[in-house]
């Protein structure tokens, strides 16, 4: 037993070891505060009001650039709408479609439409916005390093140009038509500061800080990457207690059956 | 060995006693799995050959269901994985299952590696049982390898990419080889779908080999912790119920484990890169495999050449194939080698310190750092394994394995 123990004290020190590898990749650039999220944790959910609020920022602000194309309005049942408020705020988009007779046409979208994407093609997304389409969020809280943390760094972490240090200007080479932005890697990003206070106003009648929105933005994004998240904490916490309790009774079995042997 | 199995087994049920009479399967089972003569004094180390095989059914198992409803196309992958994740009743959990299976069974079979090598588990004669494990050891690199290439992410391109780039190192045929694997000139949908083809067909390779390994195992019987043989009845206990039981034990062990990172942290061992649909036309600022070949990754990029970069990295494995023959020491078990056990150790150090190499760029003290620990690796296996083996002075050996068991209940 003694090898076992000096076996996974070694595994430790080399997972201890490739953790801080991971932490030497990313040194380069900054790190985003680390932020608890409701959804974290083996018993986190999507805590459904922010993500709501998450949802009208996305509508209302993030939808005018970047496309959110593997969700359909069908599964925003998810977060806590009726059908009926699904199938009104599809209603809002025309959708592309072919009519019986093979003409194209233009109707208003069902929940089983994917959400419309603000620009018919990547080269029309790119040509509006400086050359590089705006990236689609459907994953971005899982497509990024640092995940929610990121996201939220990166909505709330813009600074003005007027408010930088001679020595940032010079370093990352910033002028005042550049967007800088604290998380963003190399710090100079395309897309303008998207949240201002009151950007949005708040059905639920929060106030709708640059923070708040940010806050709620991500949540509504990381049940967009991952809509399932719920389902698998609550298998897993079930599928652990079996194997626990499994192991336990195997151990007993194993105990009793070698109990004439000694080894 | 198989005089000491006894007498054939008597059926009572006469079905199992006919087809026995012209299929002896039954008999067979009786005798390598009931009766069959085992070391009593294996540690937990003993569990990983049931692990790895365990893991090995769990991705076959599980990679079926998900290929029924995978598309290996390059416009359709990406988001066929999505619809896996998102749709298909349940295809989170296959999903995740799948790909944190293939890290937890190269966990698996590289502590089963380590086991072999600390306690001298290849030496005659188990050297064809050696050399057919590291055999699934490659299959295996070459199966995770074209899985990950499945999700047609950015990590997914650019590795295979990388990876396959490699062959241009080789003179002349070189860039004929790279159009050939890609069917092609550049990485691109007939690439994906021959790596679907073969990801599928590898595993039952595997399969196959791994009969083999255990058919080898069958012959000698297995190894045990003080590397000497079993001298008779006292030694050893039938492998039912005694191993059965003890290996369900360590495999439900490591499925609490694996579970815990499949339902709570299925995305902990990926690249995020990899959530992002591959672009041929945007480079990933550092192209990394997965973490199990970071070790062999930081071997290619220690050495400045880049054939000699490939060779070298196909050389760490091909070593593996020779190292029943690079060992001279006449004891198989560490536990009786004061001096080798320690370079044993220093060499899982050096691996993990490969490994961490493999993570980073190689930019600034990971230079040396890779280098120092390549020359390491291969000093240890061309240099330290034949001359220790001559020099060391190994400790005496127990008469026997029940001499060693008995006497240490009573100290």
């Amino acid at each position: 037993m003694s090898i076992m123990r000096k076996f996974l004290v070694s595994g430790a020190i080399a997972l201890a070891a490739l953790t801080a590898g991971a932490v030497a990749i990313a040194a380069s650039t900054v790190h985003p505060p680390h932020r608890h999220w409701h959804f974290q944790g083996p018993f986190g959910t999507y805590d459904r009001a922010a993500a709501q609020r998450g949802f009208q920022v996305y509508k209302e602000v993030c939808a005018a650039c970047h496309s959110l194309s593997l969700l359909s309005y069908r599964n925003l049942t998810e977060l806590g709408l009726t059908e009926d408020q699904v199938k009104a705020i599809a209603a809002e988009y025309q959708v592309p479609d072919l009519s019986d007779d093979g003409s194209p046409i233009e109707r208003a979208a069902r929940p089983s439409d994917r959400f419309k994407k603000p620009f018919p093609n990547e080269l029309a997304a790119a040509a509006a916005n400086g050359g590089k389409a705006p990236p689609d969020l459907s994953l971005m809280v899982k497509a990024r390093e640092g995940g929610p943390d990121y996201l939220h760094g990166v909505l709330t972490g813009y600074v003005p140009f007027e408010k930088l240090s001679p020595a940032q200007i010079k370093e990352f080479a910033v002028t005042a038509d550049d967007y800088f932005n604290l998380y963003f890697p190399g710090h100079k990003i395309a897309m303008p500061p998207p949240l201002s206070d009151d950007k949005v106003t708040y059905v639920d009648g929060t106030k709708a800080t640059v923070e708040q929105m940010a806050s709620d933005v991500t949540e509504f994004l990381a049940w967009a990457s991952e809509p399932h998240l719920e389902a698998r904490n609550r298998t897993g916490i079930r599928v652990i207690l079996f194997l626990l309790a499994l192991t336990g009774l195997m151990y007993a079995v194993k105990r009793q059956i070698w109990s004439d042997k000694k080894h | 060995m198989a005089s000491s199995h006894g007498a054939p087994p008597v059926f009572n049920n006469k079905v199992i006693a006919w087809i026995d009479h012209r299929l002896p399967i039954f008999s067979y089972i009786e005798k390598e799995y009931h009766t069959f003569p085992t070391p009593r004094n294996f540690n937990y180390f003993w569990n990983f050959g049931a692990i790895a095989t365990v893991m090995l059914v769990v991705m076959i198992a599980s990679g079926i269901v998900l290929a029924t409803n995978y598309t290996p196309h390059v416009l359709m992958a990406f988001d066929s994985v999505e619809r896996i994740d998102r749709d298909v009743p349940s295809g989170w959990m296959l999903r995740d299952i799948h790909m944190n299976g293939a890290s937890f069974f190269f966990i698996a079979v590289y502590i089963h590696i380590f086991r072999g090598m600390y306690y001298g588990s290849y030496k005659a004669p188990r050297e064809l049982l050696w050399i057919l494990g590291v055999l699934i050891f490659l299959l295996m690199m070459a199966t995770g390898f074209m899985g990950y290439v499945l999700p047609w992410g950015q990590m997914s391109f650019w590795g295979a990419t990388v990876i396959t780039s490699l062959f241009s190192a080789f003179p002349v045929v070189g860039d004929s080889i790279v159009t050939w694997l890609w069917g092609g000139f550049a990485v691109d949908n007939p690439t994906l779908n021959r790596f679907f083809a073969l990801h599928y067909l590898l595993p039952f390779v595997i399969v196959a080999v791994v009969a083999l390994h255990v058919v080898a195992l069958h012959v000698h019987g297995s190894n045990n912790p003080l590397g000497i043989d079993p001298k008779g009845p006292q030694d050893t206990v039938p492998f039912h119920p005694y191993y059965t039981m003890k290996d369900g034990f360590g495999v439900l062990c490591f499925m609490i484990v694996y579970a815990a990172f499949v339902f709570f942290a299925p995305d902990y061992m990926g690249h995020p890169d990899n959530y992002i649909p591959a672009n041929p036309l945007v480079t990933p600022a550092h192209i990394v495999p997965e973490w199990y070949f970071l070790p062999f990754y930081a071997i290619l990029r220690a050495i400045p050449d880049k054939l000699g970069g490939v060779l070298a990295m196909f050389g760490a494995i091909a070593i593996l194939f020779v190292l029943p023959w690079l060992d001279t020491s006449r004891v198989r078990s560490c536990v009786f080698r004061p001096i080798y056990k320690w370079f044993m150790y220093l060499l899982v150090i050096d691996v993990v310190v490969l490994g961490w190499c493999g993570a980073n760029p190689p930019e600034g003290f990971f230079v040396p750092l890779s280098q120092v620990a390549t020359f390491y690796y291969f000093f240890h296996f061309i240099v330290l394994l034949p001359v220790l083996g001559k020099i060391e002075r190994p400790l005496p050996l127990p008469p026997s394995i029940a001499d060693s068991v008995l006497k240490k209940k009573v100290a």
